[in-house]
């Protein structure tokens, strides 16, 4: 057990008012210091889940983890009290949401949204985190610092907010930094921003990373090891070499078919995996992924395959082995 | 901040010419004239002579405009009635309002914004229930039948509360006269104020933000009184602009009931004494009052969201 984190068997519930839902189930996997992990998968997958679940913020939405640990630093989060949490998240561990336009209080200044993190924190005069505020805008790029700490949320574009989000992410230095989704709502010239951004900040303070995406190409650039995620189990993890060297299950094999190439006629439709993701009320028996897998026998539809682990990989597909050997065909 | 006076001004000039036509022509529709001419023992020349020296057999837009004229350089008219200044009489009259209008806004506000927390915090737990019916209550039961029954019980049955009057100079009468005036004002404006806050409270919890808060590693305590409260308050706010009017015209009854010498039982003496100058006079007063609480509300509501930038 060498990582900084360890999910081990991690499974969450709702409660709904029809009932109980499974939106992820015996999830585990591990992130070692320095490393960026990306959790991958369609819409839906359970991606924010799982970053909710280790950051201790489901019970406010009426979710709770109903199995597993969360081990961080050994101490296990998923036994800790909401007031212990408070002491690490923000401070050990922080997390930057996918939403940046709605995710800061519109009626106080940027200023204050960053130095009540530090001063909770750290205990610091309110000098010394107005001076750490100001590097930490200047650390992710925002200029005309000394007006912006005084200006609100609506006064800024979204890529602005997103980097006043990660400026509060790392306000106290954290060991782990979950980003989820941090750019799908922004433009593309923006997206490539912050992920540089993202990627020269842990260069500078070897803080572990999990960065949560649907973006293949975006895992590729960024990731140490990818954990692929379909309706709420993770089918695949594995170093990014492995998984993109030789995909072991039929949908990482899909997402990465899907990746858009720069070269090549423009004209070629772009792959797309076939069908949806299914509700999570309505999963289908077996192997959840059946329903569009090309590979699927008489087995998928009946047993659940269980994670099969080799060398530092996991897949979860009956016919791994057929899935390695053969090229997807193209719809 | 100039220019925002200067429109508001200019539509507030607007909506009292409307009230005070519509008052001076529903006044008028109304059978009977001032109760000066009322005598028993005036002959039907004399009633024709005063109404005459009056100007009542003038058409009524004649009259009104008459009436604008003089309004519009400050001069009110003579009260009908008493022949008392009409200014006079309604200044009289003004504090006693106002020492039940503040009171019962204070205590709407601070008692409200308080339940309306615990009933958002509590949700569909028994204290939210409780305080939900309670508003229900407060809001359907008619405040002259409560007044009514606060006066049987608690001043003929227990005789702890005075049933009328201000009371006296002592600050304790004040309090004790004034009471149940302020408890039965505020169950029309708290329990609106309880909903708005709950709502509201509701609805600002569930946003991103809160979890932005959360996940800074805050106290529930910062989250909630800090940053959802904030928020939270801004409809809170809005909706006390709204609740002006009605407390004023609430006044009628319960200062009527309980014998209080404000402008809500005045409106009532003038009305029913055909007293036109004093009618319309109360009219312009009540009006230009409800204006101005509505702009000092919208200048609070303009510092506490920086969205709203036309108020400097
Ligand atoms: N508060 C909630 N109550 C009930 N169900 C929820 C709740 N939050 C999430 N879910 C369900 O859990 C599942 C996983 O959602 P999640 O937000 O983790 O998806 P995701 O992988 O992050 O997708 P996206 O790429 O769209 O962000 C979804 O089916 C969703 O409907
Ligand atoms: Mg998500």
């Amino acid at each position: 057990m060498t990582g900084l984190l360890n999910v081990n068997n991690l499974s969450v519930d709702f409660k709904t008012d029809s009932g109980k839902i499974k939106a992820i189930e015996d999830v585990s996997f591990q992130v070692k210091p320095g490393e960026t992990v990306c959790i991958v998968g369609e819409s839906g997958s359970g991606k924010s889940v799982t970053s909710l679940a280790i950051m201790r913020l489901l019970e406010f939405e009426n979710g709770e983890i109903s199995n597993g640990e969360i081990l961080f630093k050994e101490e296990d989060l998923a036994r800790k009290t909401q007031d212990e949490m408070s002491n690490i998240r923000g401070n050990d561990i922080s997390i930057i949401f996918q939403e940046p336009m709605t995710a800061l209080n519109p009626v106080f200044t940027i200023g204050r949204q960053l130095m009540e993190g530090i001063q909770h924190h750290q205990k610091v005069s309110k000098q010394d985190a107005e001076k750490k505020a100001k590097e930490l805008l200047g650390l992710v790029g925002i200029n005309d610092i000394e007006d912006r700490m005084y200006q609100y949320p609506h006064e800024l574009s979204g890529g602005m907010r997103q980097r006043v989000m990660i400026a509060i992410a790392l306000a106290c230095d954290p060991k782990l930094l979950i980003a989820d989704e941090p750019t799908t709502a922004l433009d593309v010239t923006i997206e490539s921003q912050i992920l540089t951004l993202l990627n020269e900040l842990k260069e500078k303070t070897n803080m572990s990373i999990i960065l949560i995406t649907h973006d293949m190409g975006v895992a590729a650039e960024i990731a140490d090891k990818i954990v692929v995620m379909y309706a709420g189990k993770i089918v695949e993890q594995g170093s990014v070499y492995q998984l993109f060297d030789e995909p072991t299950h039929p949908y990482t094999k899909g997402l990465l078919k899907s990746i858009p190439q720069d070269k090549g006629p423009r004209l070629k439709r772009l792959y797309s995996i076939q069908g949806t993701i299914p509700s999570l009320t309505q999963l289908p028996k077996g192997c959840r992924f059946h329903p569009r897998c090309e590979f699927a026998t008489e087995k998928c539809l009946q047993e659940e395959p269980p994670l099969l682990k080799a060398n530092e990989r996991e897949v979860a597909c009956w016919n791994y082995e057929d899935v390695i050997k053969k090229e997807v065909k193209q719809t | 901040m100039l220019q925002f006076v200067i429109k508001r001004f200019g539509q507030s000039i607007v909506l009292i010419l409307i009230v005070t036509i519509i008052t001076f022509f529903l006044m008028n529709l109304a059978p009977g004239g001032p109760s000066s001419m009322m005598r028993l023992d005036a002959t039907e020349e004399e009633r024709q002579a005063i109404a005459e020296q009056l100007g009542l057999n003038d058409p009524v837009v004649v009259r009104y405009g008459n009436w604008l004229v003089n309004a519009f350089q400050g001069d009110l008219g003579l009260s009908l009635s008493s022949g008392e200044p009409v200014m006079d009489r309604i200044m009289e009259r003004v504090p006693y309002t106002l020492q039940l209008a503040v009171w019962t806004i204070l205590i709407s506000v601070i008692v409200g914004i308080i339940l309306g927390i615990l009933s958002a915090k509590k949700r569909n737990k028994w204290q939210d229930h409780v305080i939900n019916f309670g508003s229900v209550i407060g809001l359907s039961v008619p405040s002259f039948w409560l007044a009514i029954m606060f006066i049987l019980l608690f001043s003929v049955q227990l005789g702890w509360l005075p049933s009328s009057g201000v009371g006296g100079a002592s600050l304790m009468e004040q309090f004790t006269s004034s009471l149940m005036p302020v408890i039965i004002l505020s169950t029309a404006t708290l329990p609106t104020i309880v909903r708005f806050t709950r709502s509201s409270m509701l609805e600002v919890v569930s946003q991103n933000f809160i979890r932005t808060s959360r996940a800074k590693g805050l106290k529930e305590r910062v989250v909630i009184y800090s940053h959802a409260l904030r928020n939270a308050l801004i409809p809170v706010i809005s909706i006390i602009g709204v609740l002006i009017p009605r407390l004023l015209s609430g006044t009628v009854i319960v200062e009527s009931v309980f014998g209080w010498p404000g402008i809500g039982r005045l409106i009532v003496e003038a009305a029913e004494g055909r007293d036109y100058n004093l009618v319309m006079g109360v009219t312009v007063i009540v009006t230009i009052v409800v204006i101005i609480s509505n702009f000092i509300v919208d200048i609070i509501y303009s510092k506490v969201d920086p969205r709203v930038k036309n108020v400097g």
